[in-house]
């Protein structure tokens, strides 16, 4: 149990997929201009995260070598498409705005790279954690960076105005503001880790 | 169970299930938000009719028709009826325009051509700037830049192209595009009225 709660804890903080793996910049950058679309988009990837885990890892033997990585593909992609059509049919405002970004699920590198990586050599219990871990350090990097994205250029966290709009600096809305965030994220967590060791 | 070995037969049988099994979900998931996706659409279509034309008892979304206008493109055009008279009508229409990709616009007319209100249903455009078009041009305490109850006309232009209307602040390819769309559904809606079957 101690072993899971390990591999829980590594996904969000020690290998965060965005923050310290750089995996997934794609949907990172694209969707987080508002905390609400990266809270949407990161739990959208750890639903998929976590169910393509646990299939993966209960038919590691049934998968042979050299099919994997089709294998792979076919079942995260089919869980990606069961996420699209339930937002779809249940919560049409959030498929509206991250629209385009959840059929990019399938390619996400985190999705494909934890199949590999863990959940294809692992127990279907820790690979579960691994998804849970993994999608929770996605969900929470987005957020986040959506947060700091929204607050900085419209005044707003959550769509909850702090200050008036009109000094809001548009710039960190659109793709390079993205950039300029997710760069001083990855600064701030690497002084964090250096400073622990 | 060791693994499988990735023998001809193995890889074959082990692709077929996995496709099989997927399609078979699929296809379950399929069935089950078919009919809460159809509805969550008509919902929306709804909500932008009905705020787009005066109050009307008829079902707009069951007697739309399409419009052909004058580039060659067809807009769908929505008719409000109260009692069975005609009482405006709402054009979905769209432009090609816009910053970034196509904006879509649920625009309601009176059936003497005034704009009556409109709704944003699509665009891409840069949020802060021109995704404003919302809020900027239904502003009632600013009738530079307010078309709500504005009479509409053939070609009308944003200010910076010797029009009247004031355009959105450092977004006037955005505002210009918009200006198109409601120009675009306002031809729908002189097409419309000249047909006399639906003026009754």
């Amino acid at each position: 149990m101690n072993k899971n709660l390990n591999i829980l804890t590594n996904g969000i903080l020690k290998e965060n997929p965005v923050l310290v793996l750089l995996l997934g910049m794609c949907p990172t950058l694209g969707t987080t201009s508002s905390a609400i679309n990266g809270f949407g988009m990161g739990i959208a990837t750890a639903f998929v995260l976590v169910c393509s885990n646990l299939v993966i890892s209960l038919l590691k033997n049934l998968i042979p070598d050299k099919v994997r990585i089709p294998a792979f593909i076919v079942i995260i992609a089919s869980f990606v498409t069961v996420v699209e059509m339930i937002m779809q049919a249940y919560m049409p405002p959030l498929y509206e705005s991250l629209g385009l970004f959840i059929p990019l699920i399938v390619v996400n590198c985190i999705v494909l790279g934890r199949a590999e990586a863990f959940a294809s050599k692992n127990t279907p219990l820790s690979s579960t954690f691994d998804g849970i871990g993994m999608g929770a350090g996605f969900t929470l990097a987005l957020t986040i960076l959506g947060a700091v994205r929204e607050f900085l250029g419209t005044g707003k966290i959550f769509d909850f105005p702090v200050y008036p709009e009109d000094y809001g600096l548009i710039i960190f809305v659109l793709p390079p503001g993205a950039f300029i965030v997710l760069g001083f994220l990855i600064v701030i967590v690497n002084k964090l880790k250096t400073t622990k060791n | 169970m060791g693994k499988l070995k990735s023998s001809f037969k193995n890889m074959l049988l082990s692709l077929a299930f996995i496709s099989i099994v997927v399609a078979c979900l699929l296809a379950f998931v399929f069935k089950m938000t078919e009919e809460p996706i159809e509805k969550a659409k008509k919902q929306r279509q709804e909500n932008a009719i009905k705020e787009v034309v005066p109050d009307f008892n008829n079902n707009p979304a069951e007697e739309k028709f399409e419009v052909e206008i004058s580039d060659g493109s067809k807009l769908t055009v929505f008719p409000a009826k109260q009692d069975g008279k005609l009482v405006g009508i709402a054009v979905e229409t769209n432009t090609a325009k816009g910053f970034s990709g196509e904006i879509t616009v649920m625009a309601g007319f009176d059936i003497d051509g005034t704009v009556k209100n409109y709704a944003v249903l699509k665009h891409a455009e840069t949020p802060g700037l021109g995704a404003k078009m919302q809020e900027w041009f239904s502003d009632a305490s600013k009738p530079g830049q307010n078309v709500i109850n504005r009479k509409w006309n053939n070609g009308v232009k944003v200010k910076k192209d010797g029009g009247d209307i004031d355009a959105i602040t450092a977004a006037t390819i955005t505002s210009r595009a918009f200006v198109d769309a409601l120009n675009r559904a306002y031809e729908a809606y002189l097409k419309t009225m000249e047909n006399d079957s639906c003026k009754k």
